[in-house]
């Protein structure tokens, strides 16, 4: 096939899509490169393209049974003393953290540190208010992280709302949305508090009850459906790996 | 010495060598910390941090050369430390598997490790991943020139390519730090961006490129990785020890050497703030490598 040719083809295939696009009822908030469609690969051929599914796997997240007796204690006091916080400051409370590991509060002492990416860290701090916008990206990274992974809610406002509570961009609730394991009221709490909340999380993990992933596994569809219920324009997949 | 006894050797050294990797990064993080004014970490943190990574649930892969990377990353940390030669003394238990060469071998494991770890971190398809292997081959590239011409002119020097014999002379002649001073010092500058603290740290940088090529390891991943950085960096550290500062007839001794050359780059490290790469690759051919080249000159002629 001539260069030409596949230039005419390709033009063909896009006003296809257009005119599909056009005529859907719904609004779709997918961007047209995320589209569902046909491309024509190097060799001429045509294949069909989801670039959302290409990328990213669809497949539901499935409970990750724990070890028994001993092992599983072991396990846990390990998890509970290699505390591996993401970097992802979601609000202003997120002011309190570089105190906290610094030299007048030092987290590092209990095994607490701050990792990059979600891929190697294990606690997510939600820093007080979460926009909508916000809590797309909370959820992919939240689920990018490997299991076991916990949650500490800091501030009013991942209680009820807090001075937020009747914004019209934020969420009020946040265990309705992710599972959270510690709670840390205040606005906004000092870095003392968090410090406090980090020993409840590891008392937590340590008695066995820190299974935030398991309890999103099995309620999954429950949380996905008030995810879905605040944020618009969905454009993901359901399960980001 | 029968093979068996070589083997039990070997795996013992490799023991010990891994154990006294985990306790000197422990020892260099708790150093950065107190030069912050910190606290600072447990000392046995590298400890639970790998049973934690090795207790994480789920591990996800991105194809065959994902799983590879960190075996590939292993497999040079674990060959580099077969080929040096652990401590030089009249009976030869802790002479691993060294022989005529080694130096060109170790020299090619460590790059080993690391073109492996870039196809394995490549396959994962992390941006930031793709990123901090191309700074990490950039530099590793500036680093190789001064410090082969330093090794090259020791080779001249003692007219051998063996750990051994080099480590043999110097325990007759002295140190090589004090008869070829000008290739120790092109050796010993290389040697900051082996072992790649700041000011030459920016492959692995956190803040600006989410920890570089491991971006996407997690887990048991992370845990492998971790374990054969801690073996590299006392192998890097054994390699210069071997080269210049005479070698090692216990293991007391290779410890305090090790460590103090280990703590050079890491005191270096504390002083200096982070190069960009291409200061840092630019820093690597200008006083290294002028340095190498005279080393060279003064023992070609």
């Amino acid at each position: 096939m001539s260069e030409l040719d596949m230039n005419d083809k390709m033009n063909e295939l896009l006003k296809k899509a257009e005119a599909n696009a056009s005529t859907k009822e719904e609004k779709s908030f997918v961007r047209p490169e995320d589209e569902e469609r046909e491309v024509i690969a190097p060799d001429g051929s045509i294949i069909k393209v989801n670039p959302i599914y290409d990328y990213f796997s669809g497949e539901k997240p499935t409970v990750e049974e724990p070890s028994k007796g001993v092992v599983e204690k072991f396990l846990n006091w390990a998890r509970a003393e290699s505390i591996w916080v993401l970097g992802f400051g979601t609000g202003c409370g997120s002011i309190e953290i570089p105190p906290l590991m610094t030299p007048r509060f030092d987290a590092f002492r209990f095994g607490i540190q701050m990792r990059p990416t979600p891929r190697q860290s294990n606690a997510f701090i939600i820093s007080g208010y979460l926009s909508v916008k916000t809590l797309k990206r909370v959820i992919r990274s939240y689920e990018q992280m490997p299991s076991p992974k916990y949650i500490i809610a800091l501030g009013s406002c991942t209680i009820n709302g807090g001075m937020y509570y009747d914004s019209y961009s934020t969420i009020n609730r946040l265990d309705k949305y992710l599972p959270v394991d510690v709670y840390i009221a205040g606005c906004m709490p000092r870095p003392e508090a968090l410090l406090a909340g980090f020993m409840k999380l590891k008392e937590i993990i340590k008695s066995g009850k820190g299974e935030g992933a398991n309890i999103y596994a099995e309620n999954f569809d429950e949380y996905k459906a008030n995810q879905k219920k605040v944020i618009k324009d969905w454009n993901m997949p359901d399960y980001n790996w | 010495m029968t093979i068996y006894a070589q083997l039990g050797y070997t795996f013992l050294g490799l023991f010990l060598v891994l154990n006294w990797g985990m306790l000197m990064s422990a020892t260099f993080r708790k150093i950065v910390a107190r030069v912050a004014g910190r606290h600072g970490i447990p000392i046995y943190q590298p400890w639970i941090d790998l049973v934690k990574n090795a207790a994480v649930r789920t591990t996800l892969t991105h194809g065959t050369m994902f799983y590879l990377g960190p075996v590939f990353r292993l497999t040079g940390a674990v060959g580099m430390f077969l080929f040096m030669p652990a401590l030089v003394t009249e009976n030869e238990h802790w002479l691993n598997f060294s022989f005529q060469g080694d130096i060109v071998l170790i020299l090619y494991f460590q790059l080993f490790g690391m073109l492996g770890m870039a196809l394995g971190a490549g396959e994962g398809g992390q941006p930031h991943s793709a990123i901090g292997i191309g700074r990490g081959l950039a530099q590793h590239a500036a680093v190789e020139l001064p410090l082969t011409l330093g090794i090259l002119s020791l080779a001249i020097q003692y007219q051998t390519l063996s750990l051994v014999e080099i480590v043999e002379a110097q325990q007759v002649l002295g140190w090589t730090l004090f008869t070829n001073p000008v290739a120790s010092a092109a050796i010993m500058l290389a040697a900051l961006g082996a072992f790649g603290h700041s000011p030459f740290n920016l492959v692995k940088a956190p803040n600006e490129i989410p920890i570089g090529p491991p971006t996407e390891y997690h887990g048991s991943y992370l845990g492998i990785l971790m374990s054969s950085g801690a073996i590299i960096h006392v192998m890097e550290a054994a390699l210069f020890m071997n080269l210049i500062f005479g070698g090692a007839t216990s293991w007391v001794e290779f410890i305090i050497k090790t460590f103090l050359i280990y703590f050079y780059s890491v005191f270096v490290g504390v002083v200096f703030p982070r190069f960009r790469i291409e200061q840092s690759v630019v820093w690597f051919f200008k006083l290294p490598l002028v340095l190498g080249i005279i080393a060279i000159l003064l023992y070609s002629f």
